[in-house]
């Protein structure tokens, strides 16, 4: 039976794979500046000070590095809380961390930290925004000991429309119409980061919460059956349950200080997986993130070149296609946790 | 009774500041079938809970082979007490996936994957208890008897040594509910499992255990073998209704019978004679 099992396993993460690496092949390829496959080798071997090796190296690695490591880890986030939470609705931006990264971002526009500390202030601000809000939530929401869950989702809904009302408000208030063209343009997403170093730090961040989140691919598992038989299977569901929120949270809140609010890709990538993984976690973590970073290398080349020379929010498409196809798949198969 | 599987010891045990269950003291020897009896409320259902380390006790100590529960681990505890509960949240996993779940227990450190061992154990307690053509079935799409059967492989493959059963019988026909509880009669008598029952019907739980435990209002109210816990008296007084007791002509245990108003005054009529 377990033969069988890693054999079809295996057959799925070659497939996801695939996908990656021809998604992030087209991406390279596309835009702009077209580039054929065929001269790619002879740029990245010979090509060194030329501007389409600056093209590829310089301006779309960068974005494809970047959307791997965003599109992994909301995924990610997604896949877990939706199987702490047994809850398909649930995504990384639930639970009210998109809408304290939004605050923390709109006050550094408003109150100009960034001219202070530099750029650096403007993923710090949304970063230090989520965690404020994770902290807030999970604290409203512990109780004897114990993280209710249900209460937390409301909770994090809530806080999440007092986060949205708080921009508004301050974008309402706003006298400068460049604070607002650069809130507008932080919440509608892009994947267009300069600074390496914090790519780096995306990158880095999201295969580590992959890697911690598979040691609880089987506690999520019996975590489906629900927390009463999960502690029947001698799961410790306190400790697994506060683990794995930080875990999704942190996950978020990189990459949402990083990219901005990139929406449905924590809500729609992990149902369609688990269309094909069923709902087994051991298989779905790795699917999931690999799925995600594909789907949103995807949209964001999409995002370039759909009204070339302009750039579209890649949140536009993630909505758009994810969304559609999500929508279609779901009226053709059942889909349960 | 040195020798117990699972030692209670003055418990007492609630959800935040009400106690549910007060002072409740009793041992369970290795091969037992107990079955725990009360009325709706008088805390059956938490007493499984608590037993099985899904509630802390607020006082008191539970000892399974002697060890102290509070003492154990999650895992150590899943080990020795498996536990069929009386909801099960649906789920898209096949009966298979869902009953190798019950190994989980057993794995080592940093095991993500299933033995052959693993695999061997859960095809034989799917054998054991029926469930084995069910296997490609999705859980979401079984009955409730199939349910039933399915939660009971999934315990029996965590290999316990204390079965635990929160009103297995509950919402099944008489086919599913006889055919339930042959089964654990057979798990209890040929392969030696010791198991605790909560049942709501009494005749039911007279007929399969060996042992019954009464509970009302958060105590004991009586514990003993059927023939001393099923009376018109300990019913009357616990359940605050009129019974007849009687032996079930087949097997000798005792049953009830339920008395209407109609028949208690038909029964005075006829005692006191024609007016």
């Amino acid at each position: 039976m377990m033969d069988k099992k890693m054999g079809r396993w295996l057959v799925l993460l070659s497939i996801v794979g695939a996908l990656l690496c021809g998604i992030c092949i087209i991406s390279l390829c596309v835009g702009a500046a077209g580039i054929p496959i065929k001269r790619m080798l002879h740029i990245m071997l010979e090509g060194k000070g030329s501007g389409e090796y600056s093209i590829l190296f310089d301006i779309r690695l960068p974005r494809i590095v970047l959307g791997f490591a965003v599109g992994g880890s909301l995924s990610l986030a997604g896949a877990i809380l939706q199987g702490v939470f047994r809850n398909p609705l649930v995504e990384p931006y639930t639970l009210g961390i998109s809408g304290g990264a939004s605050l923390g971002v709109c006050m550094n526009i408003v109150f100009r930290w960034y001219d202070a500390i530099g750029v650096i202030a403007f993923p710090l601000s949304g970063f230090l925004g989520a965690i404020l809000v994770i902290l807030f939530v999970y604290r409203i929401s512990m109780r004897t000991g114990a993280l209710k869950t249900q209460g937390m989702l409301l909770t994090g809904v809530m806080i999440s429309f007092i986060s949205s009302s708080l921009v508004m408000l301050i974008m309402a208030v706003s006298r400068s119409e460049e604070d607002l063209h650069n809130i507008v343009f932080w919440i509608m997403g892009s994947l267009d980061e300069p600074n390496m170093l914090l790519i780096k730090v995306a990158v880095v961040g999201a295969l580590a919460g992959l890697i911690v989140s598979y040691f609880f691919c089987l506690d999520l598992n019996a975590l489906a059956l629900g927390e009463e038989e999960a502690i029947h299977l001698g799961i410790d569901v306190e400790k697994t349950k506060r683990i794995l929120f930080i875990i999704a949270s942190v996950l978020t809140g990189l990459s949402v200080s990083v990219a901005g609010i990139i929406g449905f890709v924590g809500l729609i990538i992990p149902h369609f997986m688990r269309m094909f993984t069923g709902p087994d976690h051991r298989i779905l973590l790795v699917t999931v993130f690999l799925a995600g970073a594909s789907f949103l290398i995807l949209c964001d080349t999409l995002a370039r070149i759909v009204i070339d020379p302009f750039e579209l929010p890649v949140g536009v498409i993630t909505g758009i296609i994810g969304g559609g196809v999500f929508v279609y798949a779901l009226s053709k198969r059942q889909v349960t946790l | 009774m040195n020798d117990a599987l699972l030692k209670v010891e003055n418990l007492s045990c609630g959800y935040g500041k009400d106690l549910i269950l007060h002072d409740i003291t009793f041992r369970v020897s290795p091969g037992e079938l107990l079955g725990i009896i009360g009325p709706n409320g008088c805390g059956k259902t938490t007493l499984l809970r608590v037993i099985s380390r899904v509630l802390k006790p607020d006082r008191g100590k539970i000892f399974i082979e002697g060890q102290n529960i509070d003492k154990m681990r999650h895992k150590e505890i899943a080990q020795k007490i498996a536990v069929v509960s009386q909801t099960l949240e649906s789920t898209s996993m096949t009966v298979q996936e869902y009953v190798l779940l019950g190994r989980i227990p057993h794995y080592r450190k940093y095991q993500f994957l299933e033995t052959g061992d693993d695999d061997a154990i859960t095809q034989e307690y799917l054998g054991l208890t029926g469930a084995l053509r069910l296997k490609e079935t999705r859980m979401c799409e079984l009955s409730g008897g199939e349910r039933q059967l399915a939660s009971i492989a999934r315990a029996l493959t965590q290999e316990p040594t204390l079965l635990l059963l929160d009103e297995p019988t509950a919402h099944l026909d008489i086919t599913h509910q006889v055919r339930i509880l042959e089964l654990v009669k057979r798990l209890n008598q040929e392969f030696g499992l010791t198991v605790v029952m909560v049942l709501h019907d009494l005749n039911l739980a007279s007929e399969y255990s060996s042992r019954l435990l009464l509970l009302n209002k958060g105590s004991i109210h009586k514990i003993g073998t059927p023939e001393e816990v099923v009376t018109y008296r300990t019913i009357e007084d616990v359940y605050e209704t009129v019974v007849f007791v009687d032996k079930n002509p087949l097997s000798g245990k005792p049953c009830i019978f339920l008395a209407t108003e109609e028949d208690i005054k038909r029964a005075d009529r006829n005692r006191t004679g024609p007016v």
